[in-house]
């Protein structure tokens, strides 16, 4: 059961949005959750929201798949919203009143920007990671960090960290799965139970893989040792990200859409 | 000098423990290993095997005595890249040696660790794959594949660093019969058409035969070698170091000492069918077995 959830959520593709150099991606995301709130007028938020379901479409992207991303978190959309409409004050007279609380034009306004706000911003990351696999996401961080190496941060260390993260934790998953199966033939209820005894039955499962993966991991640095690694220093890498023509298309196109998210601050008034 | 050119690993008196009041895991062990030549190490679990596996490549260095990887010593720090490069190390298990997340990412490994520039790196990753025949599944995750997969992704990720030897501590363990024959074809190509050097730690008796040698450990030393044929004709002093005997071997002694006098070199299958068939008919065998 443990076998399904799949890690960074990746759905491979042949789109020019796959394809597209990683570390542009990562900046343009990060430039759109930026603009979001920098555009805070329905004209923008409008133009944000034709930005991410444009982009869907171009990914090949089944839009259904943001309102799987947004079910965990609809809890949070919807209590923030209810927040923001009780509790702005605007200058006008309130449109309801019901005893102490009245609502105002201006926290209804609110709240809607803030849950376009929070739709975009997860659309926008899902859209970052469905496009690109963690490993290619990992290179590009890396790349991107490395002038903080200067500055003695380990961003070799850190993206080899997550290089071993995503390797090992299929295997994890396969031997917890393993382990369960293990101590339910001999008698461990792991799917019954109140809470509190579910948690402690959980126990005997993970000792036994704490100690399976201290072991792979010191196996694993003897076999990396073997390969000759020392650190990050001195290394090549098989792979280049390289920003092709149509990245740079890509990029200047998402910032002219950017700099009209911008401009309608100014239109809006 | 002269001798260090034909000798590929050389041990001489090493004795190793891994903890100071512990009992030796080699106790004062030496051996040399030919450029070119295959050998198969056998011994009862525990008896340091693995042990001196790590000694051939500088993971482990020596209480005393010393280890040669060519004419380098193993102590030698500052040549520990170079050493690391010329022997490379196959463990148990794949899945711990694995450390990308897709196969050719796996091989390049040791080559951007040794800063080797990208079009060499490509050109060497591709070669890799190809002797160790898994460059269809280059660009799959590792844990998608077989065992016997892994495995060979790891000896890729090794001999993408064209090591001059190769040690595969019970490398062929965790895999099933076809698994194993695949791994074991890589291995002896390897041997038999790029003259690596393989030194092979196994509990497999019949992938021991096909060694050009063989040499037999019981706690901490070597207690018999020499070829396949020589080693396995002695059963019982085989059996006694609590190990087996290819069953070819094992079937030919047992029916010298039932009463029907067979030869006591036989190791493989075949040879053994046709000492049975001459045995049984007086007549050499119609064909080529
Ligand atoms: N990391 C360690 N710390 C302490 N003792 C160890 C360690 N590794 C091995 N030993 C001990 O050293 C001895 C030799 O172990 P080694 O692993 O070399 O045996 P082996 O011949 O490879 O056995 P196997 O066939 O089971 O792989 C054993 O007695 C073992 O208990
Ligand atoms: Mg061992």
């Amino acid at each position: 059961m443990l076998r399904d959830i799949t890690i960074g959520q990746h759905f491979p593709g042949d789109s020019a949005l796959h394809n597209m150099d990683p570390r542009a991606k990562l900046v343009l995301t990060l430039v759109y959750i930026i603009m979001l709130f920098v555009a805070s007028n329905p004209i923008g938020l409008g133009i944000s929201i034709v930005l991410v379901f444009g982009l869907y479409l171009l990914a090949k992207i089944p839009l259904r798949l943001i309102g799987k991303s947004l079910k965990p978190i609809i809890p949070i959309i919807l209590f923030t919203a209810v927040l923001n409409v009780f509790f702005v004050t605007g200058e006008s007279e309130p449109l309801v009143s019901l005893g102490f609380l009245h609502i105002y034009r201006e926290g209804i306004d609110y709240a809607v920007l803030i849950v376009v706000r929070i739709i975009c911003i997860i659309a926008g990351t899902s859209l970052l990671t469905y496009t690109t696999s963690p490993i290619v996401l990992t290179a590009a961080i890396e790349q991107l960090l490395r002038p903080l190496s200067k500055l003695k941060f380990p961003v070799h260390e850190l993206a080899m960290m997550m290089t071993i993260a995503l390797r090992f934790i299929p295997l994890l998953i396969e031997e917890t799965d393993k382990i369960m199966n293990a101590q339910k033939a001999r008698g461990a209820q792991l799917d019954s139970g109140t809470l509190m005894q579910r948690v402690k039955a959980l126990i005997p499962v993970l000792i036994p893989l704490f100690i399976s993966a201290f072991r792979r991991a010191d196996e694993l640095a003897m076999a990396m040792e073997c390969r000759c690694y020392h650190g990050g220093e001195g290394r090549t890498r098989l792979k280049e990200l390289r920003m092709s023509g149509k990245d740079v298309w890509l990029t200047v196109a998402a910032v002219v859409v950017f700099v009209a998210m911008g401009m309608s601050n100014f239109l809006w008034k | 000098m002269n001798e260090h050119a034909q000798t590929m690993l050389e041990a001489k008196d090493v004795v190793f423990r891994y903890s100071e009041t512990g009992s030796n895991a080699i106790d004062g062990l030496s051996m040399q290993v030919k450029k070119g030549e295959y050998v198969a190490v056998l011994g009862a679990n525990g008896c340091g095997k693995s042990t001196l596996a790590k000694h051939f490549n500088a993971i482990l260095l020596p209480a005393s005595g010393t280890v040669w990887i060519e004419e380098i010593p193993t102590t030698d720090e500052d040549r520990l890249m170079e050493m690391r490069q010329k022997v490379g190390m196959v463990f148990q298990n794949p899945d711990n040696q694995i450390v990308a997340t897709v196969v050719e990412e796996d091989v390049a490994f040791a080559l951007e660790n040794l800063g080797v520039p990208r079009d060499e790196m490509r050109c060497r990753v591709d070669d890799a794959m190809q002797m160790a025949g898994i460059y269809k599944y280059r660009e799959k995750a590792p844990h998608k594949l077989s065992g016997g997969q892994k495995q060979r992704v790891a000896i890729a990720g090794v001999i993408a660093m064209r090591p001059d030897c190769l040690v595969l501590d019970e490398a062929t363990a965790m895999l099933d019969p076809i698994g194993r024959e695949k791994v074991m074809h890589t291995v002896h190509k390897l041997n038999r058409d790029y003259g690596i050097t393989v030194v092979q730690i196994t509990h497999y008796m019949e992938e021991a035969a096909t060694a050009d040698r063989v040499v037999v450990m019981s706690a901490g030393r070597i207690v018999m070698e020499g070829t396949p044929r020589q080693v396995f004709s002695q059963v019982e002093a085989v059996k006694a170091l609590h190990l087996d005997v290819p069953q070819s071997a094992e079937l030919c002694h047992a029916l010298t000492q039932a009463g029907l006098p067979m030869p006591d070199d036989v190791i493989r299958p075949e040879e053994c069918a046709a000492a049975i068939y001459k045995t049984l008919t007086g007549k050499e065998p119609p064909r080529d077995v």
